[in-house]
């Protein structure tokens, strides 16, 4: 049943991407352990805009999980302690009593801060312009059961698909590597025969443009599937690199 | 304000082709130079603005989210009809015609609503294509499940996550058209105003989310697709950016607002449980396919529950009243939405509700995992009741599933004839935004359907029809003194916005908005309930102008002025509900007015008064609007009362 809490939090606040950012302290008493750690965020923002003070932003939007929007570093990991949830599922059942929280934006150079918690991922749209999708236009497509799909290979492409493009990945990655969302989109389509045709030249594109932005390579560590909040899995990596090498040997 | 909705000639199978066999085509060296401007990136948004760069037109498209992929379609769970017939269980394009018209109460217009039905199959055929990995049969075929309000399979899904495959599958068609350079996209840019010149669109105002600075942008013609405008209440399932700031918009320079009453409760969402909560959680429709809804049948059982001193699982079978089986007999717990969130709101008003606030019904799974077994619960539902175990902290296997209703969806909108143009012509809408197809009530699964079809089937053929006209119009540079008129009028409105420098935050007057709204304009409506609420949105009104709150400036970004912004859009959005539940003496789909009921308390329609699309034209700020009808004729559906017993 209710629950109430108190909390130290120690938020980094940025004016803008010139600025050099500083952490600032805020108590909170009394949050209910029912609230998400977003309505948490939002009982601070309505007490500091009580105070006359500058609300801290932070990106979010459906709050249940799926947009992606979300992205808080929380005590040392991206999304917070729960597994298998975005901050936005993330509940303050999950915190003490007296606990003092730290809360920063995701930190890498692909992801530039925009202000306080929010940071810029438009580096993910620029990679799937590269070369994610099929290159078909609207119309003039055969009949959707015109070629049948094995279940297992839907299922895998759909558990491919579930990607929400958040970026955790990336955050957690000491490298800064986005390998696992790029792996992620090339197995996605890379398991349907509407995206096979492609496959090499999609991800030999994806790969570039990936380094073009300044993402770290990958070295195996395999925290990004750690902090999946949608357990795509790391051996989509592993799949990539063999689509990457057949582009590579097409050359 | 004339409405002519330009329904074609011909039998209704026939209007869409005989439309487009008369319809004007733009040749490819002309499409290079004409601009169409399109606001937002959702379904609707996506799909128009990959067509029409495909099809070689220069776009311009808009979000205010970081990136297209994140608009609010990407939560759609369920599903998405289409006409298939895959299941061969007697489906067919009248059929899903038919049950829409139906469904919607008789308050759609029927060429349109068959046009859907028709393009309903290409969608699917699209997306497969595009990649959009529907759930397979062993076979390697695409498999079906059912929805509320139908009696065949139709609707296609991907796990609980159709829209957003359906969504990726868009984005990714409209990325190849950024990189192909026919797509200028701009992330993180609000649409603040329309720029209207020698009475059409021409451009818009937009307004830099992250800068703070506006920027004037020409189309020839432009497309708003931004979705519906359901967070009127404050608490709904939609996103917490969802607004209707961009029909608003549209509204004041001329557009209709249709039916800006009918707005869809959906009857199976988690309660609310607790001042700090910031939005409503769905839990999918399918669930009743499995679940039991009941409350206590004595009140003193429900009272021991709100008060902790009893648990749901005390009760025995006889102690449970399951209403939806009791009254509903035929349909028992698979009623239509609004029929299942009524029965809810009249239990818990008499007193039988449960959960520490009194407003919640089970959604018990006992019999059904005494059925089946607990695995195959698990296989159905097993990410919904893992979801509903991260919020509420219960096990659903054990203890029931609490649920209530919450706004989910808005039938009304932007007034659209059969082309998807406004009353302001060059100007089109698509999507949740406009006000076609869904009449009083939405189908489940036809969302998606709908915004889908706007943007990839239906608005390619009839923007060109506008344009052919436009072929000689120059590009403006945005100086001409229409679009630096409309930019200083916009830029005035956020400086006042900041100027009043108040006490209250802008949370908490949209909060007092919301309960209002949820009280008045909800579930159940009544003429002096009516009459309260557009008094006391006036009220909020003049309150949020002198004293609502906004710290920091208009540079940079500045999330508190993006939120005041569209909440003085809501408060005429909330305004205009209220007067159009009022003007609508009748009951019918997602509209229910108390006067207007059965002797069981079933929703009555009078044809007789109502078979209209009510179109409202704005007269200027703190005027009241003018009503004007877009009478219904059905000449293929057989009007009748629905009936569910
Ligand atoms: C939880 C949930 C589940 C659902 N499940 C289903 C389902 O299973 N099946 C179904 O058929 N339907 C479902 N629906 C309904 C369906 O998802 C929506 O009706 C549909 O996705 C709306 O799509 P849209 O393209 O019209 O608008 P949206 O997806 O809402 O997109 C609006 C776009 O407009 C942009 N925008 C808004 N205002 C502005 C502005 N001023 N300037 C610039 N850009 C702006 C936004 O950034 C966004 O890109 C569900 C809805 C919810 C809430
Ligand atoms: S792979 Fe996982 S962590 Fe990375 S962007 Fe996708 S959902 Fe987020
Ligand atoms: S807010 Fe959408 S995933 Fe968290």
């Amino acid at each position: 049943m209710d629950n109430n809490i108190s909390l130290t939090l120690k938020v980094w606040r940025q004016n803008d991407a010139q600025d050099k950012g500083r952490f600032e302290t805020y108590k909170l008493e009394a949050v209910s352990t029912d609230s998400s750690f977003l309505e948490m965020m939002d009982i601070l923002n309505e007490q500091l805009i009580g105070e006359g003070k500058e609300p801290v932003a932070f990106d979010h939007d459906c709050r249940e999980g799926i947009c992606g929007m979300c992205s808080l570093y929380i005590n040392g990991r991206p999304h917070g302690p729960d597994d298998d949830v975005t901050t936005c599922q993330l509940h303050m059942r999950k915190f003490k009593d007296g606990e003092t929280i730290t809360i920063e934006p995701w930190r890498s150079a692909g992801f530039p801060v925009i202000k306080d918690l929010i940071v810029n991922r438009s580096a993910f749209d620029e990679i799937i312009a590269a070369g994610g999708y099929t290159s078909i236009s609207t119309g003039g497509v055969p009949d959707a059961n015109a070629i049948p799909i094995p279940k297992d290979d839907a299922d895998e492409a759909m558990d491919a698909a579930s990607c929400i493009g958040c970026g955790a990945c990336v955050a957690t990655c000491k490298n800064g590597s986005a390998m696992l969302f790029v792996s992620a989109k090339v197995s996605h389509l890379a398991l349907l025969p509407q995206g096979r045709v492609e496959a090499a030249r999609r991800a030999k594109a994806m790969v570039s443009k990936m380094d073009e932005l300044g993402f770290g390579n990958c070295t195996n560590t395999g925290a990004c599937e750690v902090e999946c909040p949608k357990g795509i899995s790391i051996s989509n990596i592993a799949r990539l690199n063999r689509e990457f090498l057949a582009a590579k040997l097409q050359d | 304000m004339k409405l002519d909705s330009k329904i074609p000639e011909g039998p209704l199978a026939q209007k869409w082709d005989n439309y487009k066999a008369g319809q004007k085509l733009v040749n490819p060296a002309n499409k290079r130079n004409l601009d169409i401007i399109v606001i937002g990136t959702g379904l609707a948004g996506a799909s128009a603005a990959a067509s029409f760069g495909e099809m070689g037109f220069k776009v311009k498209n808009f979000t205010i989210q970081d990136s297209p992929r994140r608009a609010h379609s990407i939560a759609a769970q369920g599903g998405i009809n289409a006409a298939k017939n895959y299941p061969n269980d007697g489906d067919s394009v009248h059929r899903l015609f038919y049950d829409t018209v139906k469904g919607g109460d008789y308050r759609a217009r029927e060429a349109n609503v068959y046009r859907l039905a028709q393009v309903s199959n290409d969608i699917i055929d699209q997306c497969v294509a595009q990649g959009v990995p529907f759930a397979r049969e062993y076979g390697g075929t695409l498999d079906n499940r059912s929805f509320g309000g139908a009696q065949v399979s139709r609707t296609f899904y991907a796990k609980g996550q159709t829209g957003q495959q359906l969504l990726i599958g868009a984005y990714q068609a409209l990325m190849r058209q950024v990189n192909a350079g026919t797509v200028d996209m701009y992330t993180r840019t609000e649409i603040v105003d329309y720029v209207i010149v020698d009475g059409k669109a021409r451009g818009v105002i937009a307004r830099d989310l992250v800068t703070g600075e506006f920027s004037r942008h020409f189309g020839h013609a432009v497309v708003m697709a931004t979705g519906g405008y359901g967070n009127t209440f404050f608490l709904s399932t939609n996103a917490m950016g969802s607004n209707g700031s961009a029909a608003i918009k549209a509204y004041q320079k001329g557009a209709a607002f249709a039916n800006p009453c009918f707005a869809q409760i959906h009857p199976t969402c988690i309660p609310v449980h607790g001042e700090f909560q910031s939005k409503l959680t769905l839990m999918s429709e399918s669930l009743r396919n499995d679940g039991r809804i009941w409350v206590p049948k004595k009140k003193e059982d429900a009272e021991a529950i709100r008060a902790g001193k009893k648990k749901a699982t005390d009760l025995s079978e006889e102690e449970r009243d399951y209403y939806l089986e009791r009254r509903y007999p035929a349909f028992g717990n698979l009623v239509p939405r609004d029929v299942a969130s009524r029965a809810a709101k009249e239990r818990c008003d008499a007193g039988f509700g449960v959960g520490t606030t009194g407003l919640a019904v089970y959604l018990d799974f006992k019999t059904a995992i005494e059925r089946l077994g607990e695995d195959t619960i698990r296989a159905r539902y097993g990410n919904l009741f893992q979801m509903y175990e991260k919020i509420v902290d219960d096990n659903p296997y054990k203890e029931p599933m609490m649920i209530y209703p919450a706004i989910h969806y808005t039938m009304g909108g932007i007034w659209v004839d059969y082309e998807l143009q406004t009353t302001v012509p060059g100007l089109f809408a698509a999507g949740e935004a406009n006000f076609s197809d869904h009449g009083a009530n939405r189908l489940g699964a036809s969302a998606l359907m709908q915004g889908l079809a706007d943007g990839y089937f239906v608005l390619p053929y009839t923007i060109q029809n506008y344009l052919a006209d436009d072929i000689r119009t120059p590009r403006m540079t945005g100086d001409e003194k229409e679009f630096v008129e409309a930019e200083a009028a916009a830029k005035a409105k956020f400086e006042k916005l900041l100027s009043i420098k108040g006490n209250r935050s802008v949370d908490s007057l949209h909060k007092e908005l919301g309960l209002v709204m949820w009280d008045f304009v909800g579930m159940a409506r009544n003429k002096k309930g009516l009459e309260e609420a557009i008094e006391k949105i006036a009220a909020i009104k003049k309150e949020f102008w002198t004293n609502v709150k906004i710290p920091g400036s208009g540079k940079g970004m500045n999330v508190e002025l993006e939120k005041a912004s569209r909440l003085a859009d809501f408060i005429t959005t909330g305004d205009l509900m209220a007067r159009d539940a009022l003007n609508r003496e009748e009951s019918c789909g997602g509209h229910f007015r108390e006067e207007f009921q059965t002797e069981e308390g079933e929703a009555l329609r009078q044809d007789d008064k109502f078979a209209y699309a009510a179109c409202w034209e704005y007269q200027g700020e703190d005027k009241a609007p003018v009503m004007h009808k877009e009478d219904l004729t059905f000449e293929v559906v057989k009007v009748a009362q629905r009936n569910y017993k």
